[in-house]
């Protein structure tokens, strides 16, 4: 038994709302007519696309390579004619080089994915390089290569796997899903990352407003005979943001600025896990994903295995359509997420949900002043003063915000949350960053 | 739709609170205490309270006008300091002090600061210090004995009984301040051996009144005694504070610290007979400590926004209040403390910031 209560500082308690699509079983979209496939969907280098206009692809042939470490591969996932290779909307902003593939609708496979039955015994290079290959980015949204995450410097040994299944962003339940309906191949990957890292300790974390995966996971645990624990922790957003969950499990403080492996920690996401399994096991790439497809806007919410590239527009008609007072789409949960200008953006490897919010259910409205009620001060996970930060980026004071540590701020959204006075704290904090990354580089 | 479509940054949902909900929440806290203040003291109270809100709110939109500001008045704040102000002037006030106090609050306290939110003080107890440096007769002057009870909170039947008419005309704190004065005086004529019997006879008298005070913890509680108009009833008080933690507009931290510092220190340095001698029950519960310690120590524009911060803004708030109770010159100390401890909240939060998550091992 664990005397120590699973948690950690500040956090909110945003309504839920997973009960819209909860239930609903994991469906598989039929492949849209074309695909749009983004040659940077991952943190760090954009690939470098490899094929030319005209030409013919297989699913899972590579279309545009990695270049550099810090960079991933994308593959078609969908069998065609390479259309166009073009600037188009991205769900993350802006417009980015993009390759459209036309579903010429035989679904034909790159001959290389196959079921390797030797896979376990794969040396952990061996297995690194099939998840290179197989374009894995972290799929929890924040899309970092998996394969640098699984490759820690020699002084950083990592003792701790932590899987992440809490899915703590409200609305989203296509981890929940994963947990029960791939509940083994999840442990699969868990098993092949914990060789890799060759790392002792393993956690599967869950919040407990998914009991019946945290029995799904024990009870597969229990039959695989494996040596991890199942943990419930009590639900508090932002419980699934690395620090916090680390810290929640381990007691371990990441330090300000650094990463996980830094206490020796490392953590994926359940849909990861599973594309790791996959990937070494079959060498199949990253070729699709599970959205949850959710919001009071969207007539049949569902969480839908949807190929990458695939519009929203077409993922949202395969869910009814919307609502017509819906007044934002989302490219993720609703606290993290972005909102698109453009139904036209494509899936991409960190698109776990896309919402349609109605004007009641954002309840937007122009803000109050500050009136100092210190409730984001109270709910910041990151122990900063979000009031005052705002305060000094309204008047310009970039280098005080910096001082008060605006770069440690985790956009995890639990000060705009909480404002009775709706001021977007969020907003200026990203706004703050990119002024105050600026000017350290200028300094530099 | 899609030119429908609103692009802001995360979140996209929003907890269903905002500063109208608050301040009207404040608003309803204090109904308790306000109904309870017309009950005691009669409907002059209730024009107290009524002209205050008035004269707060119409003074707010008049300047925002005349300016040619947006109008605030919907957001309930101004209303907040009408009642506020009006349960810090004594209920038998000419009715141009709630007005006036009002007036000055918003127009001196609040509006030229920036309005709500930017307010440095408290700007109801700035009001009530203008009108008691203003018009300290008024201010300090209690006639109204509250309903079923005596000014003092003594009970009536021991006022008979051991020849108090003398102080019934005062505060429970007012009693306490002269009585204890006689009491230190005749201390200083024991210790020079000199015998002085009329000031013997006064400090018998002394003794039985602070006693007779320490007996009246009910009349204290249920708001049998004298005072402002909504600060006397401390049973009243504390419902609506109840409401206010409920609805977690505030927090424990300064409260608790506040009225703790009153406690300890009163324990220690109130009584006549050194150290620990003190009754800090009566002084908890006697005056405005606990509407000053719950309803406007806690304002949130004028308090910390760091919990190490709020706990020594409570601390200050006690120090100061029982330094005023017992060697200044006033009987209570609770608005001036408190105004003093306003000015140093921008201090308090920048020496009190709390440590980032992960900070503490990086060196």
């Amino acid at each position: 038994m664990r005397l120590k209560k699973l948690t950690f500082k500040g956090g909110v308690h945003p309504p839920e709302y997973k009960e819209l699509a909860e239930d609903k079983a994991i469906e598989v979209m039929p492949a849209p007519e074309f695909v749009v496939i983004p040659i940077q969907q991952h943190i760090g280098a954009p690939a470098e696309p490899v094929v030319a206009v005209g030409d013919e692809v297989k699913i899972g042939d590579v279309i545009c390579q990695a270049k550099g470490f810090v960079s991933v591969p994308s593959h078609a996932t969908v069998s065609g004619t390479v259309k166009a290779i073009e600037p188009r909307p991205h769900p993350v902003g802006g417009n980015v080089l993009s390759i459209i593939i036309e579903n010429d609708g035989k679904d034909e496979w790159s001959p290389d994915v196959a079921f390797d039955e030797k896979y376990a015994e794969l040396d952990a290079d061996e297995m690194k390089k099939r998840i290179l290959n197989a374009g894995l980015a972290g799929m929890g949204g924040a899309t970092f290569p998996s394969h640098v995450k699984l490759s820690p410097p020699a002084d950083k040994p990592i003792d701790t796997f932590i899987l992440n299944g809490a899915e703590c962003e409200p609305y989203l339940t296509a981890d929940h899903r994963m947990m029960l309906e791939k509940t083994r191949d999840i442990l699969e990957g868990v098993k092949i990352i914990m060789k890799i890292l060759n790392c002792k300790n393993g956690y599967i974390a869950i919040e407990n407003n998914k009991p019946d995966a945290v029995r799904a996971m024990r009870q597969a645990v229990k039959e695989m005979k494996m040596d991890v624990e199942v943990v419930s922790l009590p639900v508090k957003y932002p419980q699934g943001a690395e620090k916090q969950l680390i810290k929640a499990i381990t007691n371990r403080n990441v330090p300000a600025g650094g990463l996980p492996m830094d206490v020796g920690c490392l953590v994926h996401n359940v849909g990861t896990a599973k594309a790791i399994y996959d990937a070494v096991s079959s060498k199949k790439p990253l070729i699709e994903r599970v959205v949850t497809v959710t919001g009071q806007g969207i007539k049949e919410p569902k969480n839908v295995l949807v190929r990458i590239g695939t519009p929203f527009e077409k993922v949202i008609e395969f869910c009814g359509g919307v609502t017509e007072n819906t007044i934002k789409i989302v490219n993720g949960g609703p606290m993290m997420g972005i909102a698109q200008f453009s139904m036209e953006v494509p899936v991409i490897k960190g698109t776990s949900g896309i919402l349609a919010l109605t004007d009641k259910e954002t309840g937007m409205r122009d803000p109050d002043p500050c009136i100092r009620c210190a409730r984001c001060v109270d709910v910041c996970p990151m122990n900063l003063l979000p009031n005052e930060m705002a305060r000094q980026i309204e008047y310009n004071n970039f280098d005080e915000a910096h001082q008060l540590g605006v770069l440690d701020c985790i956009e995890c959204g639990s000060c705009s949350f909480i404002c009775p006075s709706r001021i977007r704290h969020v907003h200026l904090f990203k706004y703050a960053k990119m002024e105050v990354t600026k000017k350290l580089k200028a300094r530099a | 739709m899609e030119n429908r479509l609103v692009v802001s940054a995360s979140p996209h949902i929003a907890h269903k609170d905002s500063v109208k909900k608050i301040m009207f929440g404040v608003v309803i806290s204090l109904l308790p205490a306000a109904v309870g203040g017309v009950y005691f003291f009669g409907a002059k109270a209730a024009w107290v309270i009524v002209l205050a809100i008035l004269s707060a709110v119409i003074t707010e939109a008049l300047i925002e006008k005349l300016t040619k500001k947006p109008i605030t008045i919907a957001d309930g704040s101004a209303i907040v300091t009408g009642i506020l102000l009006a349960f810090n002037v004594p209920p038998e006030v000419p009715w141009w002090i709630p007005v006036i106090g009002s007036a000055f609050a918003i127009a001196i306290g609040k509006v030229p600061f920036g309005g709500l939110g930017y307010n440095p003080m408290n700007p109801a107890l700035l009001g009530r210090a203008f009108l008691l440096a203003s018009w300290p007769s008024h201010m300090t002057i209690f006639k109204t004995a509250p309903k079923d009870g005596s000014l003092s909170g003594i009970n009536l039947a021991a006022i008979k009984s051991y020849g108090l008419d003398a102080i019934t005309s005062a505060t429970p704190l007012n009693v306490f301040k002269t009585q204890r004065g006689i009491l230190f005086e005749w201390h200083d004529v024991l210790k020079s051996g000199m015998e002085n019997p009329a000031l013997q006879a006064k400090a018998d008298l002394a003794n039985n009144a602070i006693s007779q005070l320490s007996d009246s913890y009910a009349n204290l509680f249920w708001g049998r005694v004298g005072g402002c108009v909504g600060e006397t009833s401390v049973f009243l008080l504390l419902i609506g504070a109840l409401y206010l933690i409920y609805k977690r507009y505030i927090g424990l931290r300064i409260p608790l610290t506040y009225i703790g510092t009153v406690a300890v220190l009163t324990w220690l340095f109130a009584g006549t007979e050194g150290l620990f001698s003190g009754d800090p029950l009566f002084h908890v519960l006697s005056g405005g400590l606990i509407l000053g310690a719950f309803f406007m120590a806690t304002d949130m524009v004028t308090s910390p926004v760091t919990p190490k911060g709020r706990i020594w803004f409570g601390v200050g708030c006690g120090v100061i209040t029982v330094i005023i109770r017992l060697v200044g010159g006033y009987p209570e100390g609770v608005s001036y403390s408190i105004l003093l401890m306003n000015l140093t909240v921008p201090l308090l939060d920048r020496y009190t910031k709390p440590k980032t998550f992960g900070k503490v091992e990086q060196k």
